[in-house]
């Protein structure tokens, strides 16, 4: 598989002088040391580096003064928190009980079938990642997915669905 | 900054402004639920056309939901002594032609309307029957007031119930009040928040918190969400009150990440407020200061149980403890901490404004007030709908919600979520209350309320619950940790054809041990949808367990799909089968190759001539 010499983190590589980590630091700066911070800065850097490679966990360790196990494990605790890099475009599928009784599972299998990988997978290209998400609060539209963005509903036809796809590059 | 402010003279001022003569005020529903569905190219089409046109008579605004989601996009056109005119699924095309006939010229474009009579007469979103027996005093602003404008929410009475309280009573009559109102928590233990709030209030700290839990787990409802959205300043008066109450001057709101929408508008909410005085120091010139922060989740179902909540906002992994102690004791950093759900809060300045006694009114005895209801599923009209307590599952099922789609049979109604359990036609004359549901083998929950037809397998519906609290276990305890993916093992195996009759003795064993040991409440009720379904449709598990069949078509490894001798040799089928496990010429009777076909269903659903059988 993967070259072992090259970087762990597969993703074209955050280095040390990636200026992201000085926005991460100010953030951090900018909070209220004793007010469980964990959170709120995991969240601003899932957001800037869109997962949390180790490299960024260690950061925010030593910056913190939170030692890496208990980011680690909080980072690991929560499904909003990405460990691997996901694809440019986040296809998340609702699995909510509406939309599951109106036969989500059809749309999941399909999107898995068109894009060949499995849930929770990232196509080999890069371009999607595809999940299943919790209800999206448009239950009025089910069974319905969500890709970046943009909601689509009303898939109980599923032959929309490569259309759909089409439209993300 | 003003520390005394005037609300009376700023709601004069708003309600001018809102409903001054000769104005048309357009409002476009833009929670999550109409921006998927396009409001927001809608609301492009009325700015940029509004403008265009020159009307300056016309003021656009966004609003919350109105609830009826399949109306999305709704657009409102509301005029001073005139009948409110509701245009539903608008897209920007309609929104042109409404605006140049309606807005401009002033004839209402009768065929986008939601209806009118023989005579002409339009009906608006009021008049249907959907709205009928709904009575909303937590949805009361949402869809009607613009959530982004602190004006509109004093225009109707925002923020007099703060003022009243900090003003004209002490913490000990406003709890007093809460008492006596009995509203019970609707974040689904219905424990009553007058009493939680005397629990807090006597513990000396120098610190207490009250946190607003907005993270709507249960996977069917959208409540709080929809409250956040169309109404957030009524939570925020709502948490000073109960700030006041309690001896608190910092509140949190925890919202899951999954909202952006809601903590937008909460965010530019507590600006306002913040701006007008509202939150912060010395509130109306009294010396009660308090302020309010938000906090994001991040995916877990289990931080939604007030412990866990806790731990989470702290920083940790979110886990819950054992209690007591009780936050009222020791919560947030171990000081004194209330923890009230999103649609609870949602009453509390109702209650302290208009008294207990008008909010003991609606609702029964035991559970007052109204139950905000995330109906879904197969029905006909999806929405969120708000009923007086003491209703009947029927009248909201079939009066408000107008039945099944398509003609097909009621099943059953799941409400309280993942905790909660399966109610068949049998039950559906029970009037709805906390203790009457529990009674029938459910739960109130948050309010999500599910309704499946005969289509929906009742063993596959209980996998998806148990598919889930597995996921969301947070791991602590044993009994749910292990003792719910044992159960989903013997499920598996059972819509695999390959359960037995011990199954489903075993599936009994574990949930009764489980329910007895797990730590949360997460644990103790993640056993009901599978207890409930079994009760009711065990000839759905024995037909699957001995006959190997899944009677609603559901479970894939029973089904097998063969062509009659119906078949027209049509060649449809041949051509929708991704495996190309269908031969046959034109014209010539098709046959599936059972080795090669992977059952699903596309073959039945589109031969026209019926002539394809599934068992
Ligand atoms: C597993 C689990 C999940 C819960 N999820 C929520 C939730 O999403 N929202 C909520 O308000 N309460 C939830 N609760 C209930 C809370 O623990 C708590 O009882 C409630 O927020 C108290 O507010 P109330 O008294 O206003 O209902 C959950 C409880 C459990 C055990
Ligand atoms: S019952 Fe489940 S969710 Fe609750 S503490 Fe135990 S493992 Fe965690
Ligand atoms: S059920 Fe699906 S796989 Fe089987 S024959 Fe029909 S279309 Fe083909
Ligand atoms: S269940 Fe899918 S949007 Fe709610
Ligand atoms: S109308 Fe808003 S949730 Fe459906």
């Amino acid at each position: 598989m993967n070259d072992q010499s090259t970087c762990a983190c597969s993703c074209g590589c955050i280095t040390a002088e990636d200026p992201r980590f000085a926005e991460l630091k100010s953030y951090i700066d900018s909070l209220d040391q004793n007010q469980g911070i964990t959170m709120p800065v995991l969240q601003e850097a899932q957001r800037s580096f869109g997962y949390l490679p180790l490299e960024v966990q260690k950061f925010i360790s030593e910056n913190t003064g939170v030692p890496l196990a208990e980011i680690y494990g909080v980072a690991t605790f929560y499904s909003q928190f990405a460990i691997e890099p996901k694809g440019r475009h986040h296809i998340g599928v609702c699995m909510g009980t509406a939309c599951y009784v109106k036969g989500s599972q059809k749309v999941l299998d399909k999107l898995a079938e068109e894009l060949k990988i499995k849930v929770g997978c990232t196509t080999a290209d890069g371009r999607f990642t595809l999940e299943a998400t919790r209800c999206l609060g448009c239950c009025g539209l089910a069974p319905c997915i969500m890709i970046d963005d943009d909601v689509f509903g009303k898939l109980d036809d599923i032959s929309r669905i490569p259309d759909i796809l089409g439209k993300y590059e | 900054m003003m520390t005394m402010v005037d609300l009376t003279g700023l709601k004069a001022k708003a309600l001018e402004e809102m409903e001054s003569e000769g104005t048309l005020r357009v409002v476009v529903g833009m929670a999550t639920c109409g921006q998927s569905a396009g409001a927001r190219r809608v609301m492009e089409t009325l700015k940029k056309d509004v403008a265009g046109l020159g009307l300056d008579n016309v003021k656009v605004a966004v609003t919350g939901c109105v609830g009826m989601c399949t109306y999305e996009p709704i657009v409102e056109v509301l005029q001073p002594g005139k009948k409110k005119v509701t245009y539903i699924r608008m897209d920007a095309e309609k929104t042109a032609r409404v605006i140049q006939e309606h807005l401009k010229d002033g004839k209402p474009v009768l065929e986008y309307t939601v209806g009118h009579d023989h005579a002409g007469n339009l009906k608006n979103l009021e008049d249907l029957q959907f709205y009928a027996k709904q009575e909303r005093i937590v949805l009361r602003n949402c869809g009607t007031i613009n959530p982004e404008n602190i004006h509109e929410y004093i225009a109707r009475d925002g923020y007099a119930a703060l003022r009243k309280a900090l003003l004209e009573m002490t913490p000990e009559t406003v709890i007093d009040e809460m008492k006596k109102s009995g509203l019970r928590g609707r974040g689904g233990a219905g424990f009553p928040t007058g009493l939680k709030w005397g629990f807090a209030a006597p513990n000396q700290a120098d610190q207490k918190y009250i946190i607003c839990n907005a993270d709507e787990g249960d996977p069917g409802a959208f409540m709080d969400r929809s409250v956040l959205e169309g109404d957030p300043h009524s939570i925020l008066e709502a948490m000073a009150i109960g700030g006041y109450a309690i001896g608190a001057s910092k509140g949190y709101i925890y919202v899951r990440a999954e909202y952006p929408v809601a903590v937008e508008r909460l965010k530019i909410a507590i600006a306002q407020a913040q701006e007008m005085g509202l939150l912060g120091r010395n509130i109306f010139g009294s010396n009660f200061s308090f302020d309010i922060e938000i906090r994001l989740g991040a995916g877990a179902f289990v931080c939604g149980e007030e412990t866990a909540l806790i731990a989470s906002i702290e920083g940790k992994r979110g886990m819950s403890r054992n209690k007591p102690p009780f936050p009222a004791y020791k919560g947030l950093w171990g000081k004194p901490t209330v923890i009230n759900n999103v649609e609870t809060l949602a009453n509390v300045a109702q209650i302290i404004l208009k008294g207990a006694d008008w909010f003991r009114s609606f609702g029964t005895e035991k559970s007052p007030g109204t139950k905000v209801f995330a109906l879904g599923g197969k029905i006909n009209n999806t929405g969120l709908v708000e009923v007086p307590m003491g209703i009947t599952l029927r009248e909201v099922i079939y009066d408000i919600g107008s039945g099944c789609p398509q003609g097909k049979a009621f099943k059953a109604v799941q409400t309280g979520g993942p905790s909660g359990g399966c109610i068949t036609a049998a039950d559906l004359d029970t009037p709805i209350d906390f203790d009457n549901l529990v009674a029938i083998g459910s739960m109130m929950g948050s309010g999500g309320m599910i309704v499946m037809d005969e289509d929906n397998c009742m063993v596959d519906i209980a996998k998806f619950f148990l598919d889930f609290t597995v996921d969301e276990s947070c791991g602590k305890c044993t009994p749910c940790r292990e003792g719910t993916k044992r159960m989903l093992e013997i499920l598996d195996r059972i819509v695999a054809g390959e359960g037995t009759m011990q199954d489903l003795e075993n599936l009994e064993d574990l949930a009764e041990n489980i329910r007895l040991t797990s730590l949360c409440a997460l644990g103790q009720t993640a056993p009901n949808p599978v207890m409930s379904t079994m009760k009711h449709f065990l000839d759905e598990y024995v037909a699957h367990v001995q006959d190997k069949k899944c009677p609603a078509g559901v479970c894939k490894a029973l089904l097998g799909y063969m062509i009659t001798a119906d078949c027209k040799g049509c060649t449809k089928c041949k051509r929708v089968c991704p495996v190309d496990a269908i031969t046959g010429e034109v014209k010539q009777l098709h046959v599936i190759d059972q080795a090669l076909c992977i059952r699903c269903g596309a073959c039945f659903n589109v031969c026209s001539f019926n002539a394809i059988a599934r068992n």
